[in-house]
């Protein structure tokens, strides 16, 4: 317990986070104010409230990696490592409070947009009372949280905020996308990346306003395409903590 | 108490670190001397398990390091000054290291009292001038109120009152009866604090001994006399056996005599003497001297070669000490 306290400390102690946590949340809101003024009561749904949740989501992962790559940059890991010499320990204590502050996050952005439209358009049908829809909502905190575990591990394992921010960013926004377009096998290997199945578990197949075109039907349904997810972000973080113990500090 | 046993470390190709043995002991400073890139902060860092030897073995009070329960308790630490996260403050720094080895709270106000950085304790650590910034290192590393204490380079970079704090503190630690270990590329600093010696070049043990003995074994002592009967004087000094004497601006400057010798040589000749006063050899000089040839020397012979070096070496070194 003592080691999530230290990361919280560390955590809230710089401004970054705080920066980066508004932009998150400005984005979500500021999507869902969109559609919501842009389309017709008849045509706004549940999920269009939640249409930036892939974009903030890759703000949360800069957030995330910079929690872990300003400690290499700063050298101030070397102290962490001195002070808790089991390193797995560090590292998993701060995965665990940047997950739990992307997971909030998320809940706050995804509620946060879904009331939002409803103010904006009080005559749509936004109520949540579908599993579907609740998914559809509750379910970007989740995605958020484990996105933030797969920036530290990246971040963890890269040591450095540009090499960092630059693989993931292009990978999640350029990289799953692209891959589609490659003729014949395109589409097949693209239903098998990570970002796909997170998507796939948010919005669901069909009726996503502003999701990347899926070619291929996933392979999983949604909880499925999650637990697929999470089972690649948590492969990297083990490479991650394998390689931090390995390698000097 | 801090033991390395053929400690070794390889970059590639590189060694930095080349079966390293040396013990460091309570109640006493301990200086790691060694010109620049001898290894000495890749052997601290080892100390910490921050890098892993490639060979060998380093023991903290009997344990490896990722061993110790909450270390910062036994062992405080500063490597490194700018090992701060420059946009935290001081007190923030020092609260999220407190609380990972579960120290209480006020601790953390005690220790910038302690080094002096209590009233700039809510400044981002980023402002402080190197000399702040080295007052907090040494907070973090008193912060767990530990045993052994490691220093690498404390005074670099400091002006001549942050020196002499820093040498009043370590000396102060070690009367309280702690293990204190500093490192340093100038002999003439550890002179003044140091009372063991870990000599090392090109990673390789030079040699340990106490500060007296290697600074009188590295430059050799030497008795400058003056006298209104100097040619007498020198006659009769020249055949004493095992003496060398030379002119220097109207003194002689005697080696392979103690003073005592000197002067009653003097007295036996009836000469008036002016001045007797032993020298001691630049120690700046002796050390590069020691330290440049460190890949001739062999761990378990080095005594001998320094003693040979030393005492030949002797005899063209000014007195200036």
């Amino acid at each position: 317990m003592n080691l999530l306290a230290v990361e919280r400390i560390k955590f809230f102690s710089t401004r970054s986070p705080w920066w980066t946590a508004v932009t998150a949340l400005a984005l979500m809101l500021g999507m869902s104010a969109l559609f919501a003024s842009v389309l017709e009561p008849d045509q706004l749904a549940v999920p269009a409230t939640q249409a930036g949740y892939d974009l903030a989501l890759v703000v949360v992962m800069v957030m995330a990696t910079l929690a872990i790559t300003t400690e290499y940059r700063f050298n101030t890991i070397k102290v962490a490592f001195q002070a808790e010499p089991r390193r797995t320990r560090v590292l998993l204590a701060k995965t665990a409070m940047v997950a739990l502050v992307a997971g909030v996050l998320g809940e706050v952005a995804a509620f946060g947009s879904w009331a939002l439209a409803k103010v904006i358009r009080p005559a749509a049908d936004l109520s949540i009372d579908s599993g579907t829809e609740w998914r559809q909502v509750a379910g970007v905190g989740l995605v958020w949280a484990l996105g933030a575990v797969l920036a530290v591990a990246v971040g963890a394992l890269l040591r450095q905020t540009a090499g960092a921010v630059t693989l993931l960013l292009v990978y999640a926004l350029l990289v799953e996308n692209l891959v589609g377009l490659i003729p014949e096998v395109g589409p097949d290997v693209q239903r098998w990346l990570p970002f796909t199945h997170a998507n796939h578990f948010v919005r669901g197949t069909g009726g996503q306003p502003a999701g990347a075109e899926v070619a291929s039907a996933p392979p999983f349904g949604p909880w499925g395409s999650l637990a697929y997810f999470a089972g690649i972000v948590l492969a990297v973080l083990v490479i991650a903590l394998v390689t931090a113990n390995r390698r000097d500090a | 108490m801090i033991e390395a046993v053929g400690l070794t470390k390889r970059y590639g190709r590189t060694v930095a670190v080349n079966e390293l043995s040396f013990t460091v002991k309570p109640g006493r400073v301990t200086g790691f001397l060694g010109p620049n890139g001898a290894g000495k902060s890749t052997t601290m860092r080892m100390i910490l398990g921050l890098d892993r030897p490639t060979a060998g073995d380093v023991l903290v009070d009997g344990r490896h390091y990722r061993d110790l329960p909450r270390p910062l308790r036994h062992i405080g630490a500063l490597l490194d000054a700018k090992w701060v996260h420059p946009n935290r403050t001081a007190r923030a720094h020092l609260r999220w290291l407190a609380k990972s080895n579960n120290l209480p709270r006020q601790r953390v106000d005690e220790v910038l009292e302690l080094v002096g950085l209590g009233s700039v304790a809510h400044r981002n650590a980023g402002a402080f001038s190197l000399g702040m910034a080295q007052r907090l290192g040494i907070a973090a590393a008193l912060l767990g109120d530990p045993q052994i204490l490691l220093f690498d380079e404390p005074v670099n970079g400091l002006d001549p009152e942050g020196i002499h704090w820093i040498r009043q503190l370590m000396k102060r630690l070690a009367a309280e009866g702690r293990t204190v270990f500093v490192s340093s590329h100038l002999l003439s600093e550890m002179a003044q604090t140091a009372d063991e010696l870990v000599v090392i070049g090109r990673g390789r043990l030079i040699d340990q001994s106490s500060t007296a003995r290697f600074v009188e074994r590295a430059s050799g002592t030497a008795v400058r006399v003056r006298s209104p009967q100097l040619e007498r004087l020198r006659t009769a000094l020249a055949s004493t056996s095992g003496a060398g004497v030379r002119a220097e601006d109207g003194a002689l400057v005697v080696t392979g005599l103690t003073s005592d010798q000197v002067g009653e040589v003097a007295a036996a000749q009836g000469v008036v003497l002016h001045e007797l006063s032993p020298q001691r050899g630049s120690l700046e000089e002796a050390f590069i001297r020691m330290t440049s040839g460190a890949v001739e020397y062999h761990a378990e012979e080095s005594g001998e070669h320094l003693h040979l070096r030393g005492a030949r070496g002797a005899e063209g070194t000014e007195g200036t000490r």
